[in-house]
């Protein structure tokens, strides 16, 4: 009997024991690679970063066109797939309770919310640059568009199902038609909800390499005009790492820092974000 | 300006109700367009490489640009192997993970502890691959690799998965880093499907004098075990179509070759390295071909997913 209890004491020590080693696991890799960004991209920060543009191999430069490209295209993309998102979403919350399209849209926007990122990039190649005869900035701001879709289309969903149906119902009684009501009441309590989706879509978006590899391709130089190959700090980091060059490699670091940050506090933000809202109920 | 409720007002209301719904129906409608548009688009874009290889193309291990000659294998077998890889160790600290948040840790650690995992799973994927070729690789090769080759090289069955010169890059060193980027995926779905067990039945299980082990062995995960396979899918979902981290480090060697340490290729790893470079229509096509199988396949390990998932919810529905 005591045996008994010792052996199942035992095997319960030993395994709650190995779970608290994967938590310390998945901790140490993250400590890894967040001190290798820091040991490695922090040297390589200066001011010149952000006022010189990508050098030829063997002279000193920054990441100006890459940081202005990676901007640029990020917005063009939020504001394209910003609207598309909210409405479907509306869509799917307000008026999906009936119908093929709403289950079926919602599935689908599950899958495309993990599908690879790089065959949307072959997507975009194969309707827009082999179209058009040429990469460009917009192909590459599409590509990010249909990323940023699927999340905000499932946060706006999220966000607009917690609202209380009596909140509905309250404003239907006053005599509000539906468009009013979702408009300026479900949409309106759930801003800060939709809010943290966009923030988290841009964040997803700001990372990606893949898809802008066959659409945005890369730009050595400054550039304006969407209608050309444009600039990203993703590709050019991929570019300068896989690259023999010792000052390249540098930049890589550094522009693998700044993004990393970057997306990271966009991450933090969209959390405390929804903090705020959820007690704010 | 109409008054309100006169008929001509309502009308309007009326209409731009309809207005308005059928807006938010037409862009519910390009969600579904965009899947129609991708598949349709692939297809048409890799009809070429299907005419000329047909079916053969999946079981060809050529990959030869200056002959026009190619096939899937390599690709294929290398994004399959990785993800194995993957969730075989991404699977069980994954558990760990999940199992530590809901039972172990202490409440004020909890949520510091939850916005880790989440922060693992945010850090881009070019930052793991970089990561993995210049800090990890090397330090793979230099400590771990001679001493897998050392003591399983020669073991019966997987001796052969361990041979070979410790480079550091290759499919086992791709398949680690994907194990580290899937375990924030598989912990929170596991962690958020352990938390829906009913509190009744854990605490019954303890007062009937039930370890914290056995109310999580025999009561939590039977309970969840949909949701728990689900969220599985959705890790697997992850790692197969995951490109730049494996990218950096896999190698890129069109050759098929039994150990894990050497250089392999896969399927999204070959289309960021060949598709901007490839020239010739049949070339490019063979490319979108490899992108139309690695939708396929992760379609379909996604859709599994789901429909586990929506299961389980459904479950939860009739029980409460």
């Amino acid at each position: 009997m005591i045996a008994l209890y010792t052996r199942r004491r035992l095997i319960n020590g030993i395994n709650l024991t190995v779970a608290l080693l994967a938590m310390l696991f998945g901790l140490f890799w993250l400590g890894w690679i967040l001190w290798t960004l820091i040991s490695h991209g922090f040297p390589s920060l200066s001011l010149s970063l952000f006022t010189q543009m990508t050098p030829p191999p063997g002279s000193n430069g920054g990441l100006l066109n890459a940081i202005a490209g990676s901007l640029f295209m990020t917005m063009v993309a939020t504001l394209i797939g910003t609207p598309v998102g909210i409405l479907a979403g509306t869509y799917l919350a307000e008026f999906g309770q009936r119908g093929w399209l709403a289950p079926t849209t919602r599935f689908i926007n599950d899958i495309l919310l993990s599908a690879p990122s790089i065959v949307i990039g072959l997507f975009i190649y194969e309707v827009y640059v082999v179209t058009m005869g040429h990469f460009s900035g917009w192909a590459g701001s599409f590509a990010l568009a249909m990323i940023v879709i699927p999340v905000v289309v499932r946060t706006t969903e999220n966000m607009l199902c917690l609202v209380p149906n009596s909140l509905r119902e309250a404003a239907a009684a006053l005599g509000a038609p539906q468009w009013k009501v979702v408009i300026l009441v479900t949409l309106r309590a759930s801003t800060t909800g939709i809010l943290t989706g966009i923030l988290l879509a841009v964040a997803r978006v700001s990372g990606e390499t893949a898809p802008l590899l066959f659409t945005a391709l890369n730009n050595q130089f400054w550039n304006g005009n969407m209608n050309q190959p444009m600039a990203n700090l993703p590709v050019v980091i991929f570019q300068f790492a896989m690259s023999p060059y010792e000052d390249w490699q540098h930049l890589a670091w550094a522009g693998a820092l700044l993004i990393t940050f970057t997306v990271l506090t966009l991450n933090i933000l969209a959390r405390f974000f929804f903090r705020q809202k959820s007690q704010s109920y | 300006m109409t008054r309100p409720f006169s008929p001509a007002h309502l009308k309007r209301q009326h209409l731009l109700d309809l207005a308005f719904r059928n807006t938010t129906r037409l862009f519910a409608f390009l969600v579904f367009a965009i899947l129609a548009g991708t598949l349709v688009s692939l297809l048409i874009g890799s009809l070429p490489a299907i005419r000329t290889f047909g079916f053969g193309f999946l079981f060809s291990s050529e990959w030869n640009p200056v002959t026009e000659k190619f096939g899937a294998l390599v690709p294929i077998i290398g994004t399959l192997a990785t993800s194995a890889i993957a969730l075989l160790i991404g699977i069980p600290v994954s558990f760990g993970i999940a199992l530590f948040l809901t039972e172990l840790s202490p409440r004020w650690l909890k949520r510091p502890l939850g916005i880790a995992v989440e922060l693992l799973a945010g850090i881009p994927s070019i930052i793991y691959g970089m990561w993995g070729l210049f800090v990890f690789a090397p330090a793979f090769a230099d400590h771990v690799e001679p001493w897998l080759t050392e003591h399983l090289g020669n073991a019966a069955l997987i001796g052969p998965l361990f041979q070979g010169p410790p480079m550091g890059i290759g499919m086992l060193t791709a398949g680690l880093i994907l194990a580290i980027m899937v375990i924030p995926f598989i912990a929170s779905v596991m962690r958020d499907v352990f938390e829906i067990v009913p509190p009744m039945f854990k605490e019954s299980a303890y007062g009937l004098g039930a370890t914290t082990w056995e109310v999580v062995w025999h009561i939590v995960l039977p309970y969840t075990k949909i949701g728990v396979v689900g969220g599985i899918m959705l890790g697997l979902g992850r790692a197969l179509g995951e490109t730049m981290a494996v990218t950096f480090v896999i190698g890129n060697a069109h050759e098929l070759s039994a150990s894990l340490l050497m250089p392999g290729n896969s399927i999204s790893s070959a289309l960021a390295n060949e598709f901007t470079e490839a020239v010739g229509k049949l070339y490019t096509s063979a490319l979108i071909e490899l992108g139309l199988i690695l939708f396929f396949i992760t379609f379909l390990v996604l859709s599994l997913a789901k429909l586990l998932l929506i299961q389980l919810a459904k479950r939860e529905g009739k029980q409460s």
